[in-house]
């Protein structure tokens, strides 16, 4: 299969790229790993007149504690970040970064590159809703910190502005008391997600939990927080019940489709086991980092 | 339409052509350089026949434009032998019968020479893992498995891969390139 024809240009930089984007406007799409932009132009799902690679933009693929944040460079690709000393005390991060695509896709696709892509089924966005996690999106006129909750809007559809790049994802630093975990159906490596269930856990006094957050991927326009899960965690012991409570709340507000991963009933009964199975194992890591 | 002139090292030798920015690296590969071990298989990343190495990083090169790999160390199929001894994976696929139709092989072949790369020693669990962006058509992955354990196993040993361009078996010619199997 050949893409549409397209123009190309390989800036130097971020200021060449984003100068680029406002002389095309609407025109351009930027290009990073490519492992999920060019299946799209092969299929002519996408046509766009300029693709603007960001292979020489420098500088952009870094990982970073600061005093209160993890900071991930957007290009970073999934495999270094999943072979990252840092993020080996994140495990969500090193569940969702060593369980994309398969080797040749993590070797080369990017975090920005996935985010910014949107894809309803995508990994990333679940892991970034369940951390609350922030996007941030450089313009010419300066920086948007962007809410991954404000963010992610409909299907391929994000809050980046077509005369933005996308630089940086942040999580806050984890605590003591808190931990991770992923959980995803796919019918066989490499595919993706039928349901993904990224869930983070802070026990607080007593063991209670002082903070929840769920992201579920795969069985809705886009991928959401489900925040009636939350809901129904936040205060409670970690126990069975409250967990399947959980599982049920997320299954709830799933809007899955019929297709040829499944029917719908079945991927909402699959939201609620691995909404269960990402709690438990993200308790467990909670427990262990106490 | 506009195209950009590309440089690139393939299997040791300087390669440069004038691409449009929509010509993908597996047609450069094949097409233009006539470099037809890389197969093109599924053409949407899904399985692997494609897959060479770009400065050093196993790729799908069905899912990657030849401008984007401008400057860049490729190395292919046609690059794994040293004239006529096959290389440790070659052998071993060949020893193992871990091809049948060959369709897959040059891509299962670069993955797993990336995999050992990365990782001289793995267990059955982690080369199914390495291979898992790499689909045979004839399930023969047992096979595979087990050739990518014996060149493992040759490899960390030092061993070279015997000469076997004039072999010949039940009277029958045997190529020394097994993306001819295909």
């Amino acid at each position: 299969m050949i893409p549409a024809p397209f123009d190309y240009v390989r800036p130097a930089d971020l200021d060449g790229a984003l100068r680029i984007l406002s002389e095309r406007e609407g025109e351009a799409k930027l290009l990073s790993g490519g492992y999920s932009l060019l299946p799209l132009l092969k299929l002519r799902l996408a046509q766009p007149a300029l693709l603007v690679d960001l292979r020489d933009v420098t500088g952009l693929d870094g990982i970073v504690e600061t005093d209160d944040e993890l900071r991930i460079g957007a290009r970073a690709t999934h495999r270094r970040i999943h072979e990252n000393e840092i993020i080996a005390r994140y495990p969500l991060l090193h569940d969702v970064s060593g369980g994309i695509g398969d080797p040749q896709v993590r070797n080369w696709g990017t975090i920005g590159g996935s985010v910014a892509h949107a894809d309803p089924a995508s990994d990333w966005p679940a892991a970034l809703l369940a951390a609350k996690a922030s996007i941030v999106c450089r313009g010419r006129g300066g920086e948007r910190v962007i809410g991954a909750r404000d963010f992610f809007l409909d299907t391929f559809t994000t809050a980046i502005e077509p005369t933005e790049v996308l630089t940086e994802v942040r999580f806050g630093r984890r605590p003591r008391g808190q931990g991770g975990a992923y959980v995803k159906l796919e019918r066989r490596v490499g595919d993706f997600a039928t349901a993904g269930v990224a869930a983070i856990v802070r026990l607080g006094d007593g063991g209670v939990i002082a903070f929840a957050g769920i992201g579920v991927t795969g069985v809705s326009p886009s991928p959401f927080a489900a925040t009636d899960a939350e809901a129904a965690l936040a205060g409670k012991m970690p126990s069975t019940e409250a967990f399947a409570a959980a599982g049920q709340a997320a299954a709830a507000m799933s809007e899955p489709v019929s297709d040829v991963r499944g029917p719908a009933d079945y991927k909402r009964a699959m939201v609620a086991e691995l909404t269960v199975r990402s709690l438990r194992t993200a308790v467990e890591r909670a427990l262990a980092n106490s | 339409m506009t195209t950009h002139h590309v440089t690139l090292n393939v299997n040791g030798e300087a390669r440069e052509a004038d691409v449009e920015p929509r010509l993908l690296l597996v047609h450069l590969l094949r097409d233009v350089f006539g470099l037809t071990g890389t197969h093109i298989g599924c053409d949407t990343s899904n399985c692997g026949a494609c897959t060479v190495h770009v400065n050093g990083e196993s790729a799908k090169s069905c899912t990657m434009l030849a401008v984007q790999a401008d400057g860049a160390e490729i190395r292919t199929i046609e690059g794994m032998a040293d004239g006529a001894n096959l290389h440790a994976l070659q052998q071993a696929f060949w020893d193992q019968h871990g091809l049948q139709c060959g369709f897959c092989t040059p891509g299962m072949i670069m993955q797993a020479a990336w995999l050992l790369d990365q990782n001289a020693d793995p267990s059955e669990e982690e080369i199914r893992a390495g291979i898992s962006g790499n689909l045979c058509r004839c399930t023969g992955y047992v096979n595979i498995v087990k050739s990518i354990q014996q060149a493992a196993g040759s490899l960390a040993a030092g061993e070279s891969a015997p000469v076997v361009a004039a072999a010949t078996t039940g009277g029958q010619e045997v190529s020394a390139e097994p993306a001819a199997a295909g």
